[in-house]
C-alpha cells in the first residue's frame, strides 16, 4: 500500500473511536490495526458531485483521518437527483462548503481539507503530493487524464470510477505493478462525441453504486486486504443489473507508466483532448450564425425594436417558461417556414442554445439572411435577466 | 457469437444492446457488424481503417491487443465480443 507507517507510528484510537468503529474492530480484516491505518490515511476526492458524494461520505464513515476535497462548483437543483451529499438548502452554495458540513456532521473527528480550485497542470502535483490515495470523481476527459498522469508521476494509486447514463466503470490505476488509465485508453474521444451527464442524462442511483465501489477500493488499499480492482475493469450495467469484469494489462509501451515513458511532466490536457479555446471571432459567429447575448436581446426588446423570436422547444417546455417567442417545435420548422418572416430579423431560441443554433443554420441554408442564435437560450435569460423565471 | 454494444454506440446499432453475428474470426465479426450497421463504422474506425484509440475490444474478458493473433483470432459461437469505449461522467 502507499502508506508506509509502521504499527508504532499509527495514531492511537480514542474511546470515541472504539465505540464508533466497533463493527470494524470485530472484523478480522480490519481490527485495531486496520482502523488505525484508516485513521492515518489521507485520501483526496477530486469532485464532490455524483461520484464524490457517496465516496466522501463512506470514507468519512469508515474513519479515514484526512479527506481532501477538490471542487469549484456551486450546488444546483438539478444536482440533487444524485449528489446526495448536498441538500435543498445548499442550492447556490459552494459544493465544498456543503460537503464539508455534512462530512463533519457524520464524523466530527475527520480532518477536511478544501481545495477551492479547478485541478490543472499548474497545481495538480502540488495538491496531490500530500495524499496517499486519489479518488477520481470528475466528469470530463481532460481532468481524468490529468489525474492519471499526476498519480503515475507521484506514485499514488488512482481509484477510478466513471458513469454514463446507466453504465459505469470502476478500477484502480497507477499502482506500482498495475496499469494506468492510459494503458486502457491511450487517447480520449474527440470532443463532443460522448455527451456529458447534462447532455446525455444519468440514472440518479448510478454514481451511488459506482462511488461506493470506489470508496471500497480505497479502504481495501489502505487496509492492504482483499483483492483490489487493479488490473481489472469492472463494468456495471444498472439497467439490467449485470456486473462484468474485463482483464486490464499494463502496457509496456505506455507513454506515462511504461518502461520508457515519454510523458514525464504534466501536459496541456485540453489540447490533448482536442478542445481548442474559442477565439473572439468564433464566439461571435458559429457556422455563419451570429450569436446574440440575452442582455443585448433585452436591450433591443426594451428599445422597441421589431424582433421575431422563434422558440423551437417543445410545447411542455414553453408552458414551464417562455419569453413570449413564437413556438414552432424544431421538428415542425421545415413544414412551417411560411410562418417565419423572411424580412424580419429572426432570433432563434431554445433551452440552452443548442437546438436553436441548428435551426438557425437550417434557416440560413433555406435563404433566410437575417438569422441570429440566442446564445445560452432561456437558461441564460433566467440567469441574467429574470431570476424569477422557472429553470428546468 | 454475441457482440455487446455499449450505451454510447447503441443509437448507431438500431438501439440494440447486443447483436448476434456468424463469424470465424474477430475481424469477420466486426465486418459483419459494420456491414449491417454502417453508421457504426466511423465511430469504431478511423479513416485509415484502424480501430479508434478510445475504443477497446474484448474477446470474452481479454483485450484483443494482447491476443497473439489480435483481430485474426478465431472465435466460436459461445464467445462474446465487447466494445468498451471510454466514458468520463462522474458528476
Amino acid at each position: 500500500m502507499a502508506t508506509t507507517t509502521s504499527p508504532e507510528t499509527l495514531p492511537e484510537l480514542t474511546t470515541d473511536d472504539l465505540s464508533r468503529y466497533s463493527r470494524h474492530l470485530i472484523l478480522p480484516e480490519v481490527g485495531m490495526e486496520g482502523q488505525r491505518k484508516l485513521k492515518a490515511a489521507r485520501v483526496l476526492c477530486v469532485g464532490t458531485g455524483g461520484l464524490g458524494s457517496p465516496l466522501a461520505l463512506y470514507l468519512a464513515a469508515a474513519g479515514i483521518g484526512t479527506l481532501g476535497l477538490v471542487d469549484f462548483d456551486i450546488v444546483d437543483a438539478s444536482n440533487l437527483q444524485r449528489q446526495i451529499i448536498h441538500s435543498t438548502k445548499d442550492i447556490g452554495r459552494k459544493k465544498l462548503d456543503s460537503a464539508e458540513e455534512k462530512l463533519l456532521a457524520l464524523n466530527p473527528a475527520l480532518n477536511v481539507v478544501k481545495h477551492d480550485t479547478m485541478l490543472s497542470s499548474a497545481n495538480a502535483l502540488d495538491i496531490l503530493k500530500d495524499y496517499d490515495i486519489v479518488a477520481d470523481g470528475t466528469d470530463n476527459f481532460p481532468t481524468r487524464y490529468l489525474v492519471n498522469d499526476a498519480c503515475v508521476l507521484l506514485g499514488k494509486p488512482n481509484v477510478y470510477g466513471s458513469i454514463f447514463r446507466f453504465e459505469g466503470q470502476a478500477s484502480v490505476f497507477a499502482t506500482a505493478q498495475g496499469p494506468c488509465y492510459r494503458c486502457l485508453y491511450p487517447e480520449p474521444p474527440p470532443p463532443g462525441l460522448v455527451p456529458s451527464c447534462a447532455e446525455g442524462g444519468v440514472l440518479g442511483i448510478l454514481p451511488g453504486l459506482v462511488g461506493v465501489i470506489q470508496a471500497t477500493e480505497a479502504i481495501k488499499l489502505i487496509l492492504g486486504k482483499g483483492e483490489s480492482l487493479a488490473g481489472r475493469l469492472l463494468l456495471v450495467d444498472a439497467l439490467n443489473m449485470r456486473f462484468r469484469e474485463l482483464k486490464l494489462r499494463k502496457n509496456p509501451e505506455c507513454p506515462v507508466c511504461g518502461a520508457n515513458p515519454t510523458v514525464t511532466e504534466l501536459i496541456d490536457y485540453q489540447q490533448f483532448c482536442g478542445i481548442k479555446p474559442e477565439s473572439k471571432e468564433e464566439r461571435a459567429l458559429k457556422n455563419g450564425i451570429p450569436q446574440l447575448g440575452v442582455k443585448e436581446l433585452k436591450r433591443r426588446i426594451d428599445a422597441g425594436e421589431d424582433i421575431f423570436v422563434l422558440d423551437v422547444r417543445e410545447p411542455f417546455e414553453y408552458q414551464i417558461a417562455n419569453i413570449g417567442g413564437k413556438l414552432i417545435p424544431q421538428n415542425d420548422v421545415p413544414q412551417r417556414l411560411a410562418e417565419i418572416d423572411r424580412d424580419r430579423e429572426i432570433v432563434v431560441q431554445c433551452k440552452s442554445g443548442g437546438r436553436s443554433q441548428r435551426i438557425a443554420e437550417f434557416l440560413l441554408q433555406n435563404g433566410y439572411t437575417k438569422v441570429v442564435n440566442l446564445a445560452g437560450g432561456i437558461l441564460a435569460w433566467a440567469d441574467e435577466i429574470d431570476p424569477k423565471m422557472q429553470k428546468y | 457469437m454475441t457482440i455487446f454494444i455499449p450505451t454510447p454506440l447503441r443509437p448507431y446499432a438500431a438501439g440494440q444492446a447486443s447483436v448476434e453475428v456468424k463469424a470465424a474470426t474477430i475481424a469477420d465479426a466486426l465486418a459483419s457488424l459494420t456491414g449491417s450497421h454502417p453508421e457504426l463504422r466511423k465511430h469504431l474506425y478511423t479513416e485509415e481503417g484502424k480501430l479508434r484509440a478510445f475504443v477497446n475490444l474484448y474477446l470474452n474478458d481479454e483485450d484483443i491487443r494482447y491476443l497473439p493473433a489480435k483481430e485474426a483470432t478465431s472465435v466460436s459461437a459461445t464467445d462474446t465480443l465487447s466494445i468498451i469505449p471510454s466514458i468520463a461522467g462522474g458528476c
